[in-house]
C-alpha cells in the first residue's frame, strides 16, 4: 500500500520539472507570443483551446493547479475571463499571480479599447464595460503588448535581462515587416461590407478597414433566432455585405444559413493560435486570416 | 487623459519653439524628430491611461447580486412526510404551490489585500432575510493554503458547495436531504491546502460548532463537528475533464429530538425519540464532464454521482413525551444509513439542456438495545428511492427556466408524482462559479 502511495505521489510531483518560469496563458494567442518573447526560458500552459468560446470556460480542476505553480498569469482581460479566472486565482492560493500582483498580465491594458459601452445594461447583452475584449484581431495590437509582455518577463526573471530584450528586438523587427505585409496584401479589402456572427472583430474591421454592416447576434453573446436571421437576411437586401465573418470556435450554422440565402461567401476565420490547422503561430494566423479574407472577395 | 495632456505638452512645446518652417535646417528638424521620439517614449512609459476613478466613497461599494427565484410545485402526497426509515433525519421536504425557493442576496469585496469578504442571504419565503454565507476568506497567503472563517457550506461531496442557483435539478438528491439537510452549513473554520502538482489534489480540514444537521449546535467551549476532504482532478485532453473526492465528517450529537417517528406500536402520528451518540459519515463523490471541442456553449454531457454511508450509535431515549409513569425508556441504539445518487445532465444545443436523476437510499438496519426493542423499528424492509427528469432553457447567462418531472417512491406505499416550474435569475454583478 505504502509503495503504491509513493509511486502515486512521485507520479503527481514528476511533472514538476521546468524552465525558470512557468506561465500560465488564458487563450492561445497569448501563449503564442510568450513563447515568442520567452523562448526556452518559459514553460507555457494554455487554459484554453482555440475551439473554444473563451466566454464560456470553466474553473476546471487542471487550472487551478496550473494557476497554482504559475509565476505569470497572462490574460486579456477587459472581462473576457470574468466568468472563470477569479474562481480559478483564488482557489489557486497563489498570491502571486492575483489581480494587482506583478505576476498578472492584462493584454488589453495596453492598448486602445474599442466598443466600450456608453450604457452599461445587460439589456445590451453580454457587453463588457472596459470595452470589447477580442483586441488580438488586430496585428498592430501585439506591438505595445509584447512590449509590456516583456518588461514584466524582465521584471519577475531579471537574470535573463538581456535574453528578453533581444527576443522583444527581434520580435518587434519581424512583426513590424510583417504589418507592412499584411496590409499590402490586405488592401483590396478596405471598406468592403460584412457581416459577422458576433461582434469579435471591431479590432480587425478598423485595422483593415472593413465595413461591418450587421452583426448574427441579436444582442452579444445571444444565440441568434431565425425571426432575427430573416431579418438581417431582408436588410440585406437593401445594403449587401460580401462575406459573412465568424470565429473558428463558433457554430457555423447560421454564418451559412444567411450565406446560402444571401449568396456570399461564409468565411470563418482562426481567431487565435490553432483556430485553423494553417495558423499554426501569430505570424501564420495573420496569414491565414488575410488568406481567407481575400479568399472571401473572390 | 495623460496621454492627451502629453500630446498637448508636445504640440505646445514645437509651436512655442520659434523658427521658422522653411528655414529650418536639417539640425532643427533633427531635435523636433527627437523630441517627439522622447515624448513618444514618456508616453509609452507611462503606461495604460487610467480607466475613469470617480472616487468618494461609492467608488469602494462591494459587487452586489440579487438572484431571483421562484418555483411552482405540484406535488400529490404531503411533502413533510419523511422518507421511509429516515424519521429521525432531516426532510426539508418541498413546497407545494408557488414559492420564492431560490432567491438571495450576495455582497462581495475585497477587504484589504489579505481578505476578502461574502455575505450572501437568503430571502426566506416570509420577506425576511437570513444568513446562508458570511465568511471572509485569506487570498494572500501563499504555498497553496487557504483560509475561510465564519459561516459557510462545507466543502464535503461535490453538491454541498453549490448554491441553489446552480444546481441542475430543482431539489437536492436524497442523499443529501436526508444526511445533510440539504446541505451542510458549518460556522467555524476551513483550511484546505493545494498541492503543487500537476494535477490537482486539495486537501481540506474544517472545524465548526455542528450547527448543520446532523450537528447539535454546540454552545461550548471547543468545536462541535469536524469535516476532512481531499479532492483530485484533472484533464483527459481537452475534451474531458472530471474530479473525483473524499469526504468524512464526525459530530457528536446531543439530545437530537425527533418527532413524528413510527413505532412498533403503530402509534397514532409516531412519537418523539431523543438520541445522543456519535455520528460518523464518510462518502465519495464523482463528476465527469465531456465538451466537443471543450467547447462548452454549443454541446456538454455532465455525470456526477456521489455516495455517502453514516453510522451513529448512541443512546435513543424512546417516547420523550409519554405520559409518566412508566418515565420514557433509554437505551443503546446504532444504525448505519446510506444513500447515492447519480445524474447526468446534457446540453445538447445551445441554451437547452435535460437531465435525469436517479437517487436511492437504505436505511439500514438498526441494532436496538433490548429495553426498546418492543418499541422502536430496527428494521423498515423499505428502500426509498426517485426518478427525476429535467428540461432547462437559458435565454442568456444569466436566466434560466426550468420543467422538472419526479417519480418519488421515497414513502413505502406513498408513490408521489412530482411536477415543477421554475425560473432562476441573476442581476448585478455576477461572480464566477465554482467547477
Amino acid at each position: 500500500m505504502q509503495r503504491i502511495l509513493c509511486t502515486f505521489l512521485l507520479l503527481l510531483l514528476s511533472g514538476n520539472v521546468h524552465a525558470a518560469l512557468d506561465v500560465f496563458a488564458c487563450e492561445p494567442e497569448w501563449a503564442a507570443l510568450a513563447q515568442q518573447l520567452a523562448g526556452d526560458k518559459a514553460s507555457i500552459y494554455t487554459a484554453t483551446g482555440a475551439l473554444q468560446d473563451p466566454h464560456r470556460v470553466e474553473a476546471r480542476p487542471s487550472l487551478i493547479a496550473k494557476a497554482r505553480r504559475a509565476n505569470l498569469v497572462v490574460c486579456t482581460g477587459a472581462e473576457l475571463e470574468a466568468a472563470w479566472l477569479p474562481v480559478v486565482l483564488r482557489e489557486s492560493g497563489n498570491s502571486a499571480v492575483l489581480p494587482g500582483s506583478s505576476g498578472y498580465f492584462e493584454a488589453a491594458h495596453y492598448v486602445v479599447m474599442l466598443e466600450i459601452p456608453a450604457r452599461l445594461d445587460r439589456a445590451e447583452g453580454d457587453v463588457h464595460a472596459a470595452g470589447n475584449p477580442h483586441v488580438q484581431t488586430d496585428a498592430r495590437n501585439f506591438l505595445p503588448i509584447a512590449e509590456a509582455l516583456s518588461k514584466r518577463l524582465i521584471q519577475l526573471d531579471p537574470s535573463n535581462t538581456a535574453y528578453y530584450r533581444q527576443q522583444l528586438a527581434a520580435f518587434n523587427q519581424q512583426w513590424r515587416a510583417a504589418i507592412a505585409k499584411w496590409g499590402q496584401q490586405a488592401a483590396p479589402l478596405k471598406g468592403i461590407p460584412v457581416i459577422v456572427q458576433h461582434r469579435g472583430f471591431p479590432y480587425l474591421n478598423n485595422w483593415l478597414g472593413l465595413k461591418q454592416i450587421a452583426e448574427l447576434e441579436p444582442k452579444p453573446g445571444m444565440e441568434p433566432s431565425a425571426a432575427y436571421l430573416g431579418s438581417v437576411l431582408n436588410e440585406l437586401q437593401q445594403h449587401p455585405a460580401r462575406m459573412v465573418l465568424r470565429a473558428a470556435y463558433q457554430d457555423g450554422r447560421p454564418s451559412e444559413w444567411i450565406a446560402e440565402r444571401a449568396h456570399i461567401p461564409a468565411v470563418m476565420l482562426p481567431f487565435t493560435v490553432g483556430g485553423t490547422p494553417q495558423a499554426t503561430d501569430l505570424f501564420a494566423m495573420f496569414d491565414d486570416t488575410i488568406q481567407r479574407l481575400l479568399a472571401g472577395l473572390k | 487623459m495623460s496621454k492627451i495632456i502629453y500630446v498637448s505638452a508636445a504640440l505646445a512645446a514645437l509651436l512655442s519653439h520659434p523658427f521658422n518652417a522653411s528655414a529650418a535646417s536639417d539640425g532643427d528638424l533633427q531635435a523636433i524628430r527627437e523630441r517627439v521620439q522622447q515624448l513618444e517614449q514618456r508616453m509609452e512609459q507611462s503606461g495604460p491611461t487610467p480607466t475613469r476613478n470617480s472616487g468618494g466613497e461609492g467608488a469602494f461599494n462591494p459587487a452586489i447580486s440579487l438572484i431571483l427565484g421562484e418555483t411552482y410545485g405540484n406535488l400529490r402526497q404531503d411533502p413533510a412526510i419523511p422518507a421511509t426509515g429516515f424519521a429521525m433525519n432531516a426532510n426539508p421536504g418541498h413546497e407545494q404551490g408557488f414559492n420564492l425557493g431560490e432567491s438571495e442576496l450576495v455582497i462581495t469585496a475585497n477587504i484589504d489585500p489579505q481578505f476578502r469578504g461574502v455575505g450572501r442571504f437568503a430571502i426566506d419565503p416570509a420577506g425576511g432575510l437570513s444568513a446562508e454565507d458570511v465568511y471572509v476568506q485569506t487570498g494572500a497567503l501563499s504555498a497553496g493554503l487557504s483560509l475561510k472563517m465564519g459561516r459557510f457550506l462545507s466543502g464535503l461531496g461535490y453538491l454541498n458547495e453549490k448554491h441553489a442557483h446552480t444546481w441542475d435539478f430543482v431539489d437536492q438528491p436524497l442523499v443529501y436531504a436526508t444526511l445533510w439537510d440539504n446541505q451542510l452549513g458549518e460556522d467555524g473554520l476551513q483550511l484546505k491546502w493545494l498541492a503543487p502538482t500537476d494535477t490537482f489534489l486539495e486537501i481540506a480540514a474544517e472545524l465548526g460548532r455542528g450547527r448543520g444537521f446532523p450537528g447539535t449546535d454546540r454552545a461550548r467551549n471547543g468545536s462541535g463537528a469536524g469535516v476532512l476532504f481531499a479532492h483530485i482532478g484533472d484533464d483527459i485532453g481537452i475534451e474531458h475533464n472530471w474530479r473525483a473526492g473524499v469526504s468524512l465528517h464526525q459530530t457528536k450529537r446531543v439530545d437530537a429530538v425527533s418527532d413524528a417517528v413510527p413505532d412498533l406500536l403503530d402509534t397514532a402520528d409516531g412519537v418523539s425519540n431523543s438520541f445522543s451518540g456519535d455520528s460518523r459519515t464518510a462518502g465519495v463523490d464523482l463528476v465527469w464532464k465531456y465538451a466537443p471541442n471543450g467547447n462548452l456553449r454549443d454541446r456538454y454531457v455532465k455525470l456526477q454521482g456521489e455516495y455517502f454511508r453514516r453510522k451513529e450509535s448512541g443512546s435513543l431515549t424512546y417516547d420523550i413525551n409519554a405520559a409518566s409513569p412508566p418515565p420514557p425508556i433509554t437505551d443503546s441504539f446504532s444504525v448505519t444509513q446510506s444513500g447515492w445518487y447519480v445524474q447526468s445532465v446534457y446540453q445538447f444545443m445551445p441554451r437547452w439542456r435535460n437531465g435525469l436523476r436517479y437517487d436511492r437510499l437504505d436505511p439500514g438496519i438498526a441494532a436496538v438495545g433490548a429495553l426498546n426493542a418492543g418499541n422502536v423499528i430496527s428494521d423498515y424492509g423499505y428502500r426509498p428511492s426517485r426518478t427525476s427528469l429535467m428540461l432547462d432553457f437559458s435565454p442568456s447567462e444569466f436566466s434560466r427556466l426550468r420543467l422538472q418531472l419526479a417519480r418519488d417512491n421515497s414513502r413505502q406505499g406513498l408513490a408521489d408524482n412530482q411536477l415543477f416550474v421554475q425560473y432562476i435569475m441573476s442581476m448585478g454583478a455576477h461572480g464566477a462559479h465554482q467547477y
